[in-house]
């Protein structure tokens, strides 16, 4: 027999959703779009939880638009932390709220153009840019982790200017190294690892999003804001043995 | 010496996995671990020992092993053509080996992924939390023939031999709750999915079981550029062209493509266990009956601890136990380690 999801909603009125996600999971989905107020609610809605969730509740994280809780049916019954959610998201408008305390940011050394980034050119012309413009750009603010995911410590980072809404490729380059800073749909991304992907490289990074050595070796966390440093290959090189292979790193 | 098992020759997809690592979800990394997380629980129950020890995961084929220290060892999950030096041994049971014995794990007799533990566990470095092979993840790597792995020590050296009944697990429907995305497929799309009988294809890895059928794809009423999300294992993803796949413990944290709904974690180890060609059927259950059946893993330990029986050796072994009484006891810092 067919079912209907029981905990639907609708997201046109600007609210949360509550779903299952297994049977010890709550997902709070603020909408199903990508936008900087949904990513900024998640966010914040998460920070706002960690007072008031009750022992039973495992782990929390946030996606692009959602948070997710997992907690043990054993200790605490779904409806029951269901209200408690509920409860938490009245009287606040998560889409403005302001954005958690104990933030970083993040300075990632980058070379741009040449074989570290065999993409920047049709890149920045698809975003109606120069190379140099191009990188000026994606230079000039940091840009906020809007979520990790792929790999261990990989940010989805964004958002550029509008003009920076660039499709994927339609095929998907084989292999781009560790550290790999490739751009679309208004995003970037340092890779973790070498992989293929349909985004395009405009530069290679020296940062190491998950760095075994360090104390933390997942370093970023959702909601980190992360700049890049334009640098010569040289500069590259000279930063890829230190720690987080260079990045220089302040708290918000 | 340090206690460990000598790796022989190895099938090609075996490596140490545990009970994954928890928590990260929120960094971009999945919790991983055994593929079959109650198979691999019965080799820690049948060694009285901590279901966080790490085990050898071996899918589809064994290798041959030895141990350079007496040292207990169970063998749970997929049943498993085993032999020590030459002697059948049994499949969800616990056994004892002296040093140099030749434990031969062959082919999968029925199901996927097999699990060889050992008293004290597998003692290898500890990365994110856990020493389990997670290969999207860069984490760990598969187990080569010609090297060690460690054991760490064994808290009860001494426990007798157990055996464990089979689980049964039926031909019952898989079990199936409703999950974020599932508004997403039409009634009938849903209808379609619970009668049809879908073959297990041999795409099939820790991160997912692909699944076959004759009929229409799966396609979804909304639009397709879903923001990704989290995902759950037991998540039945379709992909751009409509094929199912059943999302197992190694899959991504985040995905795109929709999913129908989440298979239970009671019936996750049917999918992981189904070889090749078997024939799987799906239902819908609420939210509700699904968690009217959650039960925790250490729920299902304790039942099934309460299930162990001793195991009678069988002669051959009692004559081993015998020379290794006389001629080859260990000192007392070995039996007490």
């Amino acid at each position: 027999m067919p079912f209907r999801c029981e905990h639907h909603g609708t997201m046109s009125d600007g609210t949360a959703t509550l779903l299952p996600l297994g049977p010890d999971g709550v997902l709070i989905r603020f909408a199903d779009t990508l936008s900087e107020p949904a990513n900024r609610a998640a966010l914040a809605f998460r920070a706002a939880l960690s007072d008031v969730l009750p022992e039973a509740v495992t782990e929390t994280a946030t996606s692009l638009t959602s948070v997710f809780l997992r907690f043990r049916p054993d200790d605490l019954r779904r409806e029951a932390l269901e209200a408690m959610v509920r409860d938490r998201l009245e009287g606040t408008n998560w889409y403005e709220a302001a954005l958690p305390e104990g933030r970083k940011l993040w300075r990632l050394p980058t070379c741009f153009g040449g074989d570290d980034g065999p993409a920047l050119e049709e890149t920045a012309a698809l975003a109606g840019l120069s190379a140099d413009a191009a990188i000026a750009e994606i230079c000039a603010n940091p840009l906020r982790v809007l979520a990790l995911g792929f790999a261990p410590g990989q940010p989805y980072l964004g958002f550029l200017p509008k003009h920076w809404d660039i499709p994927r490729q339609s095929d998907v380059t084989p292999q781009v190294p560790r550290g790999a800073v490739v751009v679309a749909v208004r995003q970037v991304i340092p890779f973790a690892n070498a992989a293929p992907t349909g985004w395009r490289q405009i530069g290679r990074t020296s940062f190491r999003c998950y760095d075994p050595g360090q104390e933390a070796p997942l370093p970023l966390r959702p909601g980190d804001e992360v700049g890049f440093l334009p640098v010569s290959l040289q500069e590259l090189q000279a930063a890829e043995p230190r720690a987080y292979g260079g990045a220089e790193v302040e708290e918000l | 010496m340090s206690r460990s098992v000598v790796i022989h020759t190895i099938g090609p997809a075996v490596s140490v996995q545990d009970l994954g690592r928890p928590g990260g979800l929120g960094l971009g990394l999945s919790r991983g671990g055994a593929a079959d997380r109650f198979g691999f629980i019965d080799g820690a129950v049948l060694l009285g020992q901590s279901m966080d020890y790490a085990a050898l995961e071996m899918a589809g084929m064994g290798g041959r092993f030895s141990f350079n220290q007496p040292t207990r060892f169970a063998l749970s999950g997929a049943t498993m053509r085993a032999t020590l030096d030459g002697a059948p041994v049994e499949w969800n049971a616990s056994h004892f080996a002296l040093p140099g014995m030749q434990l031969d794990i062959g082919a999968t007799e029925s199901g996927v992924y097999g699990y060889l533990h050992v008293g004290g566990g597998l003692n290898t470095e500890v990365e994110l939390g856990g020493r389990g092979y997670h290969r999207i993840a860069g984490l760990g790597q598969l187990i080569e023939a010609g090297g060690t792995v460690r054991i760490g020590p064994d808290a009860h050296p001494d426990m007798a031999p157990m055996r464990l009944p089979e689980r049964l697990f039926g031909n019952e429907p898989i079990r199936v709750m409703p999950g974020p995305q599932s508004d997403l497929f039409s009634d009938a799309a849903k209808s379609a999915f619970e009668a049809a009988t879908f073959l297990r294809s041999p795409r099939a890895n820790r991160q997912g079981v692909r699944l076959d059928h004759d009929g229409a794809p799966f396609a979804t009423e909304g639009q397709l550029t879903l923001v990704s999300d989290f995902i759950s294992e037991g998540d039945i993803q379709m992909t751009g062209d409509g094929t199912p796949y059943v999302l197992l413990a190694e899959c991504q944290t985040m995905g795109g493509y929709p999913r129908i709904g989440t298979v239970i974690p009671a019936d996750l180890p049917r999918i992981a266990q189904a070889m090749p060609g078997a024939a799987l059927r799906f239902q819908f259950i609420s939210t509700e009956v699904a968690e009217a059946l959650w039960r925790s893993e250490n729920t299902y330990a304790a039942s099934r601890k309460s299930a162990l029986a001793p195991r009678v050796r069988d002669p051959r072994e009692m004559a081993d136990l015998l020379s290794y009484e006389l001629i080859d006891r260990p000192g007392p810092e070995v039996a007490g380690d």
